[in-house]
């Protein structure tokens, strides 16, 4: 039995499959067949796909199914023997009986079979268009299948039987006289039709499709013969490199041919995931019939462009925020048609998709030749929905105007229709396709139309990036990010940044940059310049990048080049580290780290929300370790003691009045940027006595992070920062406190802050 | 636990370790590394495993032990995890032994620190001790930071 449930549940994987392409044919055939366009095998396809889906339910049990698809069939069948002729209400109903079956599908995937949905009232409809004309239905043979499980070829019997028949010649009954049938036309009067799993490699093709010469492929196999393959270049990389020292023609041969078939094997293989946009737009012209009929507009869909091929991952992630922009091209672009008549249009809008390569990225353009958007509308929404003041709707330029049709929560549809206008649109498109480094753009001239050009990477595994040098390891920076390059020579590199609070910043086009140093960020020491001469002239790269949504400024030892990368995932040791996004590697065969903009620009803090008194601590992160000098934050703790811990470890300080701590347990807390802060009251937790100091209205504290968590300690008062080198005297060790050292000729202890927050949460609980 | 009773074993700062031999993958030489800024201590960089971007784990460190001479290139065991290959550096390489499940026996109540969370039992063997280590608890790096931390202090 076991193996029956596996075979079973085999079978139903396939029918799943194939079912939905197969549906996904009989649409577009149906819409091909309502604007007249049919092929000799129109009607056959279309009679096919719901055959053999009848069939196979009924062979797995399904019966629900099978009896929908059957009552499809039996109308189906007289279409094609030309007892009916189509009509757009046949279509409709023939359209919905698709979806019900999709439905149903569905059903199976989720639940393991196929449901107890009602489709009685499509039933209907689909048994009385088939009384149209008299010749009524001699009930359709209910076939059940008598070839056991495996009866994939079935179909292409189906189809020799009514191959012919299309041709005007013959008029059969269809599959009863199938098997009778089956030997009667030659083979060359067949064209293939479309894949059916197996039938596939049954069919003799006379001109064949592409789609009859594909298999099926898991994606995890093709990944894996992807990274063999990246395995395979590096190996031959080296034996390359390596023959050139042996002179021996044979080898050098061979290494050659190597070369050679490993690059076309590599293209060969990175192709296998192309796929063509038009698989996502195969589903467009339904989409567009269905919209278009419920809005009452009349709509023409033209495509340009369908072979242009997107890797897998991509196609799979544009094509919902491509069905939406259709969507709302036709619900809020396109004119009724009465409203185009009366401004000189054509009746029949028209909407245009079109899709090209260019350099190395992919455009897709959608155009439609609508009323275009008014801006004076999308303004006033705007500002009514609170997204935007009135004065800034009045600076905004026509370019920030159209972008605020990208603003979560704005719509400009008067009325929330099915389709559109529940606000919840274009801004999930516009972050589903930056999601993968993409970009939108959109232009509109009033009552001419609206375009939107879509640039998509072709490939999310390879992005392009700029790599860049630091303390001697590279980087590599993703270039979505990348707005500018900047490079300070000579007296602008030494007066051109300026201190401000201690951070440091570069007035760029009279705005203040923040700047972060990669090399203090990171911990290590700064590079030995390549050359003399750039030593000499003390020059400064800023690399002026974006961070959600504001600029700020990175300054590296050196910019290299720009470079295709391939992104790898980092092990889940260095997970934790949210400046980095992954690592690549490079041509050499090193190991270069990705950044991660947005997380690099709050570990450097030059993105921040609250902007009051930030430590910037770029400049504690500089020390080099062999000299021992550290930056310290120096405070005091009540009236005698004086303190310190390395700058690097506050991550911000704060004043917090007295009337703002509230209590959780026996731990004082306060609010802090919509977190929990707990306070550690540094005179209570370590050793050694402290002269409690007057009481003050307010506090001085020190942010601590660890682990993602923040602790406040509270300290008397802010002294200092110093730059120091520090002899610490580990004797004194005590809880809380590292040891002591002597600072601007005072003893100072060291506070061990890590220990200090084990203490304070120990004795938190103790009381709790 | 396994019934394996094969390890791979290797040298780190004189103590002498083993690995169940399913867990590794492969024993490579040393690879040139990119270090990891910002990363533990624990972790000496990245290598690149033939298009495979791998962590390598300082034993030396992890266990707490003292530091490699600099001198002295380490060698990489990698091992499988959960979350793919890890390399363990380690100081020299031993044979694969097939071990006496009878002389085996649970480490001492006096292992402390880092070494009683990793080291998972050990073979009295003839002429020394194999200290067994468990590579999920080795790769396992989420109380180390907290430790890092302290040091910068």
């Amino acid at each position: 039995m076991a193996i029956n449930e596996t075979l079973q549940q085999e079978l139903v994987k396939d029918l799943l499959l194939e079912s939905h392409e197969g549906l996904d044919r009989f649409d577009r055939e149906l819409l091909a067949l309502e604007q007249g366009q049919t092929g000799p095998d129109s009607m056959n396809n279309i009679f096919r796909v719901i055959h053999t889906l009848k069939g196979t339910a009924g062979c797995l049990g399904l019966g629900h199914i099978e009896h929908t698809a059957h009552v499809g069939e039996d109308l189906l069948s007289l279409l094609r023997d030309g007892k009916l002729h189509s009509t757009p209400e046949m279509i409709t109903t023939l359209l919905a009986l698709s979806d019900a079956l999709r439905g149903m599908l569905r059903t199976l995937e989720a639940t393991g079979t196929d449901g107890t949905s009602d489709h009685s009232a499509l039933l209907a409809k689909l048994v009385q268009l088939q009384v149209a004309p008299a010749i009524a239905a001699a009930p359709a043979p209910v076939e059940k299948p008598v070839f056991g499980l495996f009866d994939d070829d079935e179909p292409v019997v189906a189809v020799l039987a009514v191959a012919p028949e299309v041709a005007g010649a013959v008029v059969m009954t269809a599959p009863a006289s199938v098997q009778a049938s089956s030997d009667a036309p030659t083979p060359t009067t067949l064209h293939a039709a479309p894949p059916v799993s197996a039938s596939a490699s049954v069919e003799v093709a006379g001109k064949s499709s592409v789609a009859d010469n594909a298999i099926r492929v898991d994606i995890s196999q093709l990944d894996k013969v992807m990274n063999l393959v990246g395995e395979l270049v590096l190996a031959r990389n080296q034996i390359v490199a390596n023959t050139t020292q042996f002179d021996q023609a044979a080898l050098m041969t061979a290494a050659q041919r190597l070369n050679i078939i490993t690059t076309e094997l590599q293209e060969s293989v990175m192709k296998t995931r192309m796929q063509p946009i038009g698989n996502v737009w195969g589903k467009f012209p339904r989409i567009v019939r269905d919209v278009s009929h419920e809005l009452n507009k009349k709509v023409r869909l033209v495509m340009a462009g369908q072979t242009t091929e997107l890797d897998r991952t991509i196609i799979e992630a544009i094509k919902d925020p491509l069905t939406h922009i259709v969507r709302n091209s036709i619900d809020h672009g396109i004119e009724s048609p009465a409203k185009r008549l009366s401004v000189g249009k054509a009746e029949e809008g028209l909407l245009s998709l079109r899709a090209y390569h260019e350099g190395g990225q992919v455009n897709i353009e959608i155009m439609d030749d609508g009323g275009g958007i008014n801006l004076d509308r999308v303004k006033a929404k705007a500002v009514a929905q609170h997204l935007i003041t009135a004065e800034q709707s009045a600076r905004l330029t026509e370019r920030e105007a159209l972008n605020l049709i990208f603003l979560p929560g704005l719509s400009t549809a008067d009325k929330i229709t099915n389709v559109s206008g529940r606000g919840v649109g274009m801004d999930v498109v516009k972050t589903n396709i930056e999601k993968i480094g993409g970009s939108i753009d959109l232009q509109s001239q009033p009552g001419q139309g609206t375009t939107l050009k879509i640039k998509i990477p072709l490939t999310l595994a390879i992005i392009p990036a700029l790599i860049v040098t630091s303390g001697g390891d590279r980087y590599a920076i993703p270039q979505v990010s990348l707005l500018e390059l900047v490079r300070l020579e000579g007296t602008q590199a030494r007066k051109g940044i300026e201190q401000l609070y201690g951070a440091a910043v570069y007035r760029l086009r009279g705005h203040l940059l923040p700047l972060a140093y990669l090399n203090q960020q990171f911990k290590v020491k700064a590079g030995v310049p390549k050359n003399a001469a750039q030593a000499m002239d003390d020059v400064i790269n800023i690399i002026v990048l974006q961070a959600d949504g504001r600029p700020f400024g990175l300054v590296v030892d050196e910019i290299n080049d720009t470079e295709e990368i391939v992104v790898k995932p980092l092990g889940k040791q260095l997970k934790g580290i949210s400046s980095f996004a992954g690592a690549t590697i490079m041509g050499d065969g090193r190991v270069a780290l990705i950044l991660d903009v947005v997380g690099l620009a709050q570990h450097a803090n030059v993105v921040t929300e609250t902007r009051d008194r930030p430590v910037i601590d770029t400049k504690a992160r500089a020390q080099s370790d062999a000299d021992q000098r550290q930056t310290l934050l120096l405070f005091s703790v009540g009236k005698d003691r004086r303190m310190a811990i390395p700058l690097a470890l506050a991550a911000r300080l704060e004043e917090f009045p007295v009337s703002r701590v509230e209590r959780t347990g026996a731990t004082e807390v306060v609010q802090y940027r919509g977190q929990i802060l707990p306070l550690i009251r540094v005179a209570d937790h370590v050793a050694g006595r402290v002269t409690p100091d007057e009481p003050s209205d307010i506090l001085q504290v020190v942010v601590y992070a660890e682990q993602g968590r923040s602790y406040g300690l509270v300290v008397s008062q802010i002294n200092d920062i110093v730059n120091e080198s520090v002899t610490i005297k580990r004797a004194s060790a005590s809880q809380g406190i590292l040891g002591s050292a002597v600072v601007q000729d005072r003893v100072t202890d060291l506070l061990d802050v890590p220990g200090l927050v084990r203490a304070a949460e120990a004795h938190a609980s103790l009381a709790a | 636990m396994s019934t394996n009773n094969q390890f791979c074993t290797f040298y780190v700062d004189g103590l002498f370790f083993g690995v169940d031999v399913l867990r590794v993958q492969e024993v490579i030489r040393f690879q040139e590394m990119t270090r990891v800024p910002l990363a533990s201590p624990v972790v000496s960089g990245l290598i690149n495993l033939r298009g495979q971007i791998v962590t390598a784990i300082d034993l030396r460190r992890r266990l707490v032990l003292t530091e490699r001479p600099a001198d002295q290139l380490p060698m990489n065991v990698v091992v499988r995890t959960d979350d793919g290959a890890v390399s363990l550096l380690v100081d020299d390489i031993g044979d694969v032994l097939e071990v006496d499940e009878s002389t085996y026996e649970r480490p001492p109540e006096t292992l402390t620190g880092a070494a009683r969370q990793i080291v998972r039992g050990v073979y009295k063997l003839k002429d020394r001790l194999l200290l067994i280590i468990d590579t999920d608890q080795t790769v396992d790096l989420h109380e180390k930071t907290s430790a890092g931390l302290t040091k910068v202090a």
